[in-house]
């Protein structure tokens, strides 16, 4: 087991090599430790999908999916997410596990210029993987940290309310 | 200056994680104390990210298996540091021997958040605006730390100190919470007072209440959002220890509440108003203790 190489303290911008699964493909980049990892999804992958908003995880543009679980990639560092299993707005859209929530959300307007989307749809799809059929309240909830400044949201909730009940009904949507 | 450079980005630092408790103080101490534990992370990344905060050495604790878990250890329940928020609502050891805990949990910001955070980083930041490092007083937990000379317990009494600053020395490192279980004769309530769900609350509030049938024998009452650390308010306590609760005595603590709060200026929240929303809150928690009696 390997301690702490106190050489490392005099190259603090040095790159560092991490492996992840990004959308089911194995991946390796080299980042610096200050790099965060909607930066590295972004620039470095160039999965620009995943949106850098406010970058302090106000705003929940930029969430994606570790290993399973809605979480900001504006706050983490890439280094951090070495060995982990990445799905992002791009992933999710090829899986076709969203596809009955980008169609909803197409077919009530719940988006107009499209920013938030990506971070609405990891979220929503989030929720329904924890409750199955939410009220409308907990939606509304569950929404309270990704910011849309177009719609009004009630689209939105209309959207994912509706899927909820498609999917626990075991149908598509409508 | 190109664009990289003006960034709002994090200072460059090095990148350690550490396998164990032991390595992750060894690192602190050979960078020179000029370094950061990061667990969840979601206070410290936009820290960093401002410059608010700028060490040479960023120790990640988030693999280290010692800090993980949640058990029953004597009369407590180890909460171990790396237990995330999202866990603190899903744990059943938690609904069943920490119940306030579980009913703080979804107030604490959002669900991405709670998927990353730590209940150990939470009390470590100790923002006077957080519901966990309150309710660890109401709940009268103690907090385990380990540093270079071993590992000790500090009531959260004795724990937070003044705004961001508690009993932890630099280079010390939360490593679990312990919280007596919950007793058949105990009662809690919890809510708080914010703009929109999800927001900083305006004030919060958590308590604790050890009962013989309608009369309190002890309570532990903590509020959060009015000052600079989380804090107990004696003054109401001490009012309804001892009898029933009736209008007249959840009315004294409210008063008394006068005394116990001194909410600081602030534009957003002037103190008057966060006293009355404090006494508010009061009033209500008591009634639901009240009605649970």
């Amino acid at each position: 087991m390997s301690g702490f190489d106190e050489t490392k303290l005099d190259d603090a911008d040095e790159t560092v090599r991490v492996r992840f699964v990004v959308n089911g493909r194995k991946v390796a980049c080299e980042v610096a430790p200050r790099e965060t990892l909607v930066d590295c999804l972004r620039n470095t992958l160039e999965l620009t999908g995943t949106h850098a908003g406010c970058e302090m995880g106000a705003c929940g543009a930029c969430l994606v999916q570790l290993d399973g679980r809605a979480v900001h990639s504006c706050l983490m560092f890439a280094v951090q997410a070495d060995g982990a299993n990445i799905s992002t707005i791009e992933g999710l859209t090829e899986s076709g596990v969203i596809a009955d929530l980008q169609a909803e959300f197409h077919r009530r307007n719940a988006l107009q210029c499209g920013f938030c989307t990506p971070g609405m749809l990891v979220n929503a799809q989030e929720l329904l993987s924890q409750v199955a059929q939410p009220s409308r309240g907990e939606i509304r909830d569950a929404l309270s940290g990704n910011y849309c400044r177009c719609t009004g949201y009630e689209a939105i909730v209309d959207a994912i309310d509706a899927v909820a009940k498609a999917r626990s009904e075991g149908g598509g949507t409508t | 200056m190109d664009i990289e450079e003006t960034a709002v980005k994090a200072r460059a630092f090095s990148y350690f994680r550490a396998a164990t408790i032991d390595q992750a103080l060894d690192a602190h101490a050979r960078a020179g104390d000029d370094a950061r534990f990061i667990a969840g992370g979601q206070s410290l990344v936009p820290a960093l990210s401002l410059r608010l905060q700028a060490p040479r050495l960023l120790i990640d604790i988030t693999h280290i298996d010692e800090l993980r878990g949640v058990r029953r250890e004597g009369g407590y329940l180890r909460i171990g540091a790396l237990t995330r928020h999202c866990e603190m609502l899903s744990e059943p050891l938690i609904a069943e021997f920490a119940p306030l805990l579980r009913a703080a949990a979804p107030f604490v910001a959002h669900p991405a958040i709670r998927n990353r955070g730590t209940f150990g980083g939470s009390v470590a930041l100790a923002d006077p605006a957080s519901e966990f490092p309150a309710m660890t007083l109401a709940l009268d937990a103690e907090i385990e730390i380990a540093g270079a000379t071993g590992t000790r317990r500090v009531k959260a009494d004795d724990f937070f100190i003044d705004l961001f600053e508690t009993a932890l020395q630099p280079g010390e490192l939360i490593t679990a919470v312990y919280v007596p279980l919950f007793k058949a004769d105990q009662r809690f309530a919890f809510d708080e007072l914010a703009r929109r769900r999800g927001d900083y609350a305006m004030v919060g509030c958590g308590m604790l209440a050890t009962c013989t049938g309608k009369r309190i024998d002890d309570i532990r009452i903590s509020f959060f959002s009015v000052g600079n650390t989380p804090t107990r308010v004696k003054g109401a306590e001490a009012t309804l220890i001892g009898s029933g609760l009736d209008a007249e005595r959840i009315a004294a603590a409210q008063a008394a509440l006068e005394g116990d709060l001194a909410p600081p200026d602030s534009d957003e929240v002037p103190p008057a108003m966060r006293l009355h929303l404090a006494r508010v809150l009061l009033g209500r928690l008591l009634g639901r203790l009240g009605e649970g009696a």
